[in-house]
């Protein structure tokens, strides 16, 4: 079982991230609030500065969510979407995701895990994408924008200038 | 960075790296523990060699190949950045998730001690 507040991130294969992170809640809890618009509109922001005013979320197989951040000092917006695959409350989460201004051919696979244990949920969050070109082609954008840490989902986007 | 990935990304050279991490290693050394034929082990160690993952030098008769850290330190660098986002949304989460379960608390707690309230039939 992770520590929660440790934050474990590693890449399997080449087009693959996993992320692991233990929180200190019940799993309805954490399923919730990555899946309620009024709760991740609190906390799935990216840097300081950026707020969440479009959240929308049709949670069931096919249905669509779409996430518009904006930064409150110039009015920066960047957007994304993607299609539920897959939903097993309060445990798995399958979606696609892609940003409007994708810096990458196709779309990527986000797949959301959560275990709990003794009142602690562990969080697994692979990002498959679909090449491996995919995943090198986010980083080389990232390069040429100067900004190194460019190809996780939403950093990338929030980092622009 | 790309070349570093690319040149990772592949299982027989990310299984040299991993050999090389435990120090300097002659070619049939590597060509007997990752059960490759040598044209092959030269083949990647090429590849490694080009995306500066590796140095060589030559003793006697031996091709020894040593790791060099500035390409994974750079990737290092990469990941913590990464890794960094997602920290302050999880931080972020972490405070919510907080505020949620005492919320939830006190919601049973004035549950408790309205029962009694709504029995006598004046709450609504």
């Amino acid at each position: 079982m992770t520590t929660p507040g440790n934050l474990k991130l590693t890449t399997r294969g080449d087009r693959e991230i996993v992320i692991i992170r233990a929180f200190d809640a019940p799993r309805k809890l954490v399923f919730d609030a990555f899946t309620k618009p009024e709760l991740v509109k609190q906390w799935l922001l990216g840097p300081d500065g950026w707020s969440m005013p479009i959240c929308e979320i049709d949670l069931k197989v096919g249905g669509k969510y779409r996430y518009v951040w904006r930064r409150d000092k110039d009015g920066t917006e960047m957007g994304m979407g993607g299609v539920y695959r897959e939903i097993v409350a309060p445990e798995r989460i399958v979606a696609t995701e892609k940003f409007d201004q994708s810096w990458y051919p196709g779309e990527a696979v986000g797949t959301s895990v959560l275990a709990e244990r003794g009142g602690k949920t562990t969080l697994t969050q692979t990002i498959l994408y679909e090449t491996r070109e995919a995943r090198d082609g986010v980083l080389k954008s990232g390069m040429e924008k100067g900004v190194v840490a460019n190809y996780d989902r939403l950093a990338k986007l929030l980092e622009k200038a | 960075m790309i070349e570093t990935l690319k040149a990772l990304g592949e299982p027989n050279r990310f299984q040299i790296v991993e050999l090389l991490r435990d120090g300097p290693r002659p070619v049939g050394e590597m060509v007997d523990r990752l059960h490759l034929r040598q044209p092959q082990v030269s083949k990647h160690l090429r590849v490694l060699s080009d995306a500066g993952l590796v140095d060589v030098r030559v003793d006697a008769q031996r091709r020894i190949y040593t790791l060099r850290p500035a390409p994974l330190q750079e990737l290092e660098v990469w990941v913590e950045r990464y890794r960094r986002l997602w920290e302050t949304n999880f931080l972020r989460l972490d405070a919510l998730l907080n505020d949620l379960q005492t919320k939830e608390l006190k919601g049973k707690k004035r549950a408790r001690t309205k029962r009694p309230v709504r029995g006598k039939g004046d709450h609504r």
